[in-house]
């Protein structure tokens, strides 16, 4: 149970950095902490005590594994943050280039 | 090849002598993806990351004279259709992405019918040159300095 | 039957063609998007033909896998609804940014993008599994993200930051939900989800679940605690692609997921009921609130939209089939009268090149055609009663006070006030008035963006033509019926899947 507390605390640590940062970069690294915080919960829940990993092998029969879908959608989660990830660093160095601040407090052209 | 480029001599000869083997490896990942560990993801991801490496030793110059930037954009839509193709060819056995080829037997490395092939056209093509093209796009954009305003 | 996953294979197929050999032939994208859109728009017309009287869903096992494993595609009514909105606009669209994209550089990577999103769309609006769902969300939100930026100009590249980091959160929100729910319920179809939740019955997890999806799915579809990107992202974006996220976007990945999720998966309560029409209401009163006060077009036309939706989410928290087929409705009109408002607002900066109103004035005698389908959408979201705009809006103020919700009557109709008098200000600051020295030279705008906006200036005028007995059955009753059937989703799919 602990884990999961552990989890929504890294959640908190990821959201904290997106609500109270003021630099774009930082901002970012909250984001990936977030997504990171939601892929290790899926991976715990899908995890059972001493259980296998989910793999057919040609001599043994394996009884007590793991739930491997979890692990999958992580994965698609990865393959989605990578490419958000991506993108969003990209719009910053166009911003960098354009108002020479990742400050976003100074990045206010549009008001209302 | 130019000493001026890139990172050190000793960075460049433990690159040249190790990409090789980082390269196999990720090839060996991706070959394996459908009966071990492993698969089109993880293995792309590691031969993406032997270009990475080769490109931080030799500097971007070195690799865009052999592989300029609009071929790489080109292989990867390329290897998005082919995925494609695959799934689509899947009508032949009746349903959207079903595995129409001959299954043969489990744990073979010519089993499985058509994953094998959608891991090669993922790993090789899309997964691989597409996390290179997004370093390299990053690395390119033209950067000019922002001016000071006073 | 067969053809179902083809309106994913197409579009997404299209992107990658179009930037495997789309570079600088600009010709060749024009033509291929605007076929394979078209093709798509009379794919959906075919589904809304063969299927009107069938009363059950159509369901699809990609790969040959079955229900409680594999990815299953459902087309029941309300997603043959959906798609025939999403791929008409789209087509408009299209042939809309065939003149107006000259503009800008990389008209091929626009309509790469485009494509992507577009197939994004269809994805969620047919799919039948939910984190399938998720992946298609991330395409489609993923291609806006970049679309918004498309100008790489300092507003541009500010509103585009603000849209994603907002929407990434969202995401977040609704990837958290769906990992609650698949430890709640272990299975990852919407079917199956619905009949383990009947089993259960509602408790905390399913509470909790519940708020995350309001939150990640209404920072989609904008209503009012979660609007703060719709002003920016809209005027920062490429007027067809304003027209795009204002149209459709925000209907087929906010209202439709909350429709699917809230009434066919969860199954409607009335705690849930009172939120969306607080929510709805709020929403109307706000965005009108704010839209009198804005100087820009298109930053007024957004916080139109933010307003608009409010009717929409109204009459899906009242719930009964009367307040239901005005959403609808409201729906179907406000992607039609809002894309064309935002295509002739595209039109106004082809032609002037500001989007300011001061700057503007006394168009009309420059500009006739544009002056005219805008008149046309004007009239209908202000709600003229001949116009398709009146008949959606007087449904669901009569199924307020019909299921009792006076108060939330009235603040709807103080609404549509609020919407005649931005209007006005839209239509007195650009049309009429006296034409400013500085447009005395300008002209209208190409054939090609003139066509789609008297076409979808057609579709205001008749709209409510759907609402007539015959044609009902064809594409408004299936969609209202299929939300009125609730839980009864999961079983209808699940007798779908083994009847043959």
């Amino acid at each position: 149970m602990s884990t999961y507390f552990l989890c929504l605390i890294l959640f908190c640590v990821g959201l904290y950095a997106i609500l109270r940062k003021r630099n774009i970069i930082k901002m970012i690294i909250g984001i990936v902490i977030c997504e990171y915080a939601i892929n290790l919960f899926l991976i715990l829940f899908g995890y059972k005590m001493n259980g296998r990993s989910p793999l057919y092998s040609p001599d043994q029969q394996i009884l007590d594994m793991v739930d491997p879908l979890p692990q999958a959608m992580a994965m698609t989660a990865i393959v989605i943050s990578l490419a958000t990830t991506a993108l969003l660093v990209g719009i910053a160095i166009r911003i960098y280039e354009k108002y020479g601040t990742f400050d976003i407090t100074k990045i206010n052209k549009l008001k209302g | 090849m130019n000493q001026n480029n890139g990172m050190s001599l000793i960075v460049k000869t433990i690159t040249r002598l190790l990409v090789g083997f980082i390269l196999l490896y990720g090839i060996y990942i991706v070959l394996h993806g459908h009966i071990s560990p492993g698969g089109g993801f993880a293995g792309g991801f590691i031969i993406a990351l032997s270009y990475i490496l080769l490109m931080l030793a030799f500097g971007k110059e070195e690799i865009l004279r052999k592989v300029p930037q609009p071929m790489i954009s080109f292989l990867e839509s390329l290897g998005a259709l082919m995925f494609l193709t695959i799934a689509v060819l899947g009508f032949f056995g009746g349903y959207f992405f079903s595995n129409w080829l001959p299954k043969g037997i489990p744990f073979k490395l010519l089993s499985a019918g058509t994953i094998p092939i959608s891991n090669v056209a993922l790993a090789l093509l899309e997964v691989s040159l597409g996390l290179f093209g997004i370093f390299l796009v990053l690395v390119l954009l033209k950067f000019t300095p922002p001016k000071k305003e006073k | 039957m067969q053809f179902i996953p083809l309106l994913v294979i197409l579009p997404l197929g299209a992107a990658f063609f179009i930037s495997l050999a789309g570079k600088n032939k600009n010709k060749l994208c024009d033509i291929f998007s605007v076929i394979i859109t078209f093709f798509l728009f009379a794919l959906s017309l075919f589904f809304v033909f063969t299927t009107h009287n069938y009363t059950g869903a159509l369901v699809y096992k990609v790969g040959g896998w079955g229900m409680p494993g594999g990815i299953t595609l459902v087309l029941d009514g309300l997603s043959i609804f959906m798609l025939t909105i999403v791929n008409f606009i789209a087509f408009m669209v299209n042939i809309f940014s065939v003149n107006y994209m000259n503009r800008f550089s990389a008209k091929d990577k626009f309509y790469a993008l485009f494509m992507l999103m577009v197939g994004g769309m269809n994805g969620v609006v047919i799919t039948g599994d939910i984190f399938n769902l998720f992946v298609f969300y991330e395409i489609a939100s993923i291609a806006s993200y970049a679309l918004v930026a498309f100008g790489t100009e300092k507003e541009e590249l500010e509103a585009s930051l603000k849209y994603t980091i907002i929407g990434v959160v969202g995401s977040l929100c609704i990837l958290l939900a769906i990992a609650f729910l698949y430890a709640y319920t272990s299975t990852l179809n919407m079917a199956n989800i619905a009949s383990a939740i009947a089993q259960n019955g509602i408790n905390s997890v399913i509470a909790f679940v519940s708020v995350l999806f309001i939150a990640g799915f209404g920072i989609k579809s904008a209503i009012v605690p979660f609007h703060a990107w719709l002003p920016d992202a809209h005027p920062a974006a490429p007027a067809p692609i304003s027209a795009m996220l204002s149209g459709i976007f925000i209907k087929s990945l906010g209202i439709y997921t909350l429709c699917r999720i809230f009434y066919n998966v969860f199954g409607m309560n009335s705690g849930i009921s009172q939120l969306f029409m607080f929510l709805g209401a709020l929403s109307i009163i706000v965005g009108g609130l704010l839209a009198l006060g804005q100087n820009d077009i298109k930053r007024l036309l957004g916080y139109s939209s933010v307003s608009q939706v409010g009717y929409i989410i109204l009459g899906l928290g009242i719930g009964s089939p009367l307040a239901i087929t005005g959403a609808l409705l409201h729906l179907f009109n406000h992607s039609a009268f809002k894309s064309l408002l935002f295509l002739n607002s595209g039109a106004i900066e082809y032609a002037t090149g500001t989007r300011d109103l001061e700057k503007l004035g006394g168009l009309r005698t420059k500009m006739p055609t544009t002056s005219a389908t805008s008149l046309a959408a004007s009239m209908s979201i202000s709600g003229i009663p001949p116009f398709a705009g009146f008949f959606s809006k007087l449904l669901i103020i009569a199924a307020c006070i019909k299921s009792g919700y006076v108060g939330y009557g009235i603040l709807a109709i103080v609404g549509a006030i609020l919407t005649i008098s931005y209007i006005l200000k839209f239509q007195k600051y650009t049309f009429f008035g006296q034409l400013k020295e500085i447009n005395k030279n300008i002209r209208e705008v190409p054939i090609f963006m003139k066509s789609s906006m008297i076409a979808l200036s057609i579709i205001c005028i008749f709209g409510a033509v759907l609402m007539m007995p015959k044609i009902a059955d064809y594409f408004l009753k299936p969609a209202q019926e299929s939300l009125t059937r609730g839980m009864k989703y999961s079983d209808l799919v699940t007798q779908a899947l083994y009847e043959k």
